[in-house]
């Protein structure tokens, strides 16, 4: 794989556009993953939220899980589109499509490269609560407070 | 002493107040200046599953930091 495969987008994804970009005829299986915004988190309404993405090192970094999975798992094509900013409940948040020659591959590579996004990419979502509430997700114990909550 | 650049993101910008701040230091690895900072910044609480970067490329708590470093505090990470 040469080419830039990961990308931010601050405007909606095109989803038949990433089936487009990675078909290859030599390929058998193609796998692909969509998360979108759910309207609950932990119990709580969620009305949408807002992703922060440090970008220069997002592209760096998302690029080399791509790289890694393409080798780990012998994927033809890969490509993976995160958003930033405010998104909607509903909306494509990330997307990641793989083709290879089978499907077992597929589907471990389309995997790796979600997880793997999920826990390295400096990227943050703000949840935006139904009660007016906004919150940082997972960043609950990072501050110091003097009464417990 | 060096000098290095602190960066901070989402939630730690939120704590520290600040986007970036220039900071001479004895700290010799970002452990040891995260300590530091929390002097600075009494919100600033704990680093766990927290990630750190220097010069825009991953790095861990216990590398060594050199003057004119640029250290970017990541806050845990919640992208997908």
């Amino acid at each position: 794989m040469h080419h830039p495969s990961f990308r931010i987008s601050s405007s909606p994804i095109d989803i038949d556009a990433v089936r487009q970009t990675i078909n290859d005829e030599d390929c058998g299986a193609y796998v692909q993953f969509e998360g979108w915004i759910r309207n609950k988190n932990e119990g709580r309404g969620v009305n949408r939220l807002a992703y922060e993405v440090y970008e220069p090192l997002a592209l760096k970094e998302g690029q080399k899980i791509i790289e890694e999975a393409a080798s780990r798992y012998g994927l033809t094509r890969a490509v993976c589109i995160h958003r930033a900013g405010l998104l909607e409940l509903g909306d494509c948040a990330v997307i990641v499509g793989v083709t290879t020659p089978h499907r077992d591959e597929a589907f471990k590579g389309c995997r790796y490269i979600i997880d793997e996004v999920k826990k390295r990419l400096p990227i943050w979502k703000k949840e935006h609560y139904a009660d007016g509430d906004q919150e940082w997700v997972n960043c609950q114990d990072i501050g110091r407070t003097t009464t417990s909550s | 002493m060096i000098r290095v650049r602190v960066r901070w993101f989402a939630a730690y910008r939120e704590l520290a107040g600040t986007e970036s701040e220039s900071i001479e230091t004895h700290a010799t690895t970002p452990a040891e200046l995260f300590e530091e900072m929390k002097g600075r910044h009494e919100s600033l609480g704990g680093r766990s599953s927290a990630l750190v970067a220097i010069d825009d490329q991953m790095s861990d708590w216990s590398a060594q930091l050199r003057d004119g470093n640029e250290v970017l505090f990541f806050p845990p990470v919640s992208g997908g």
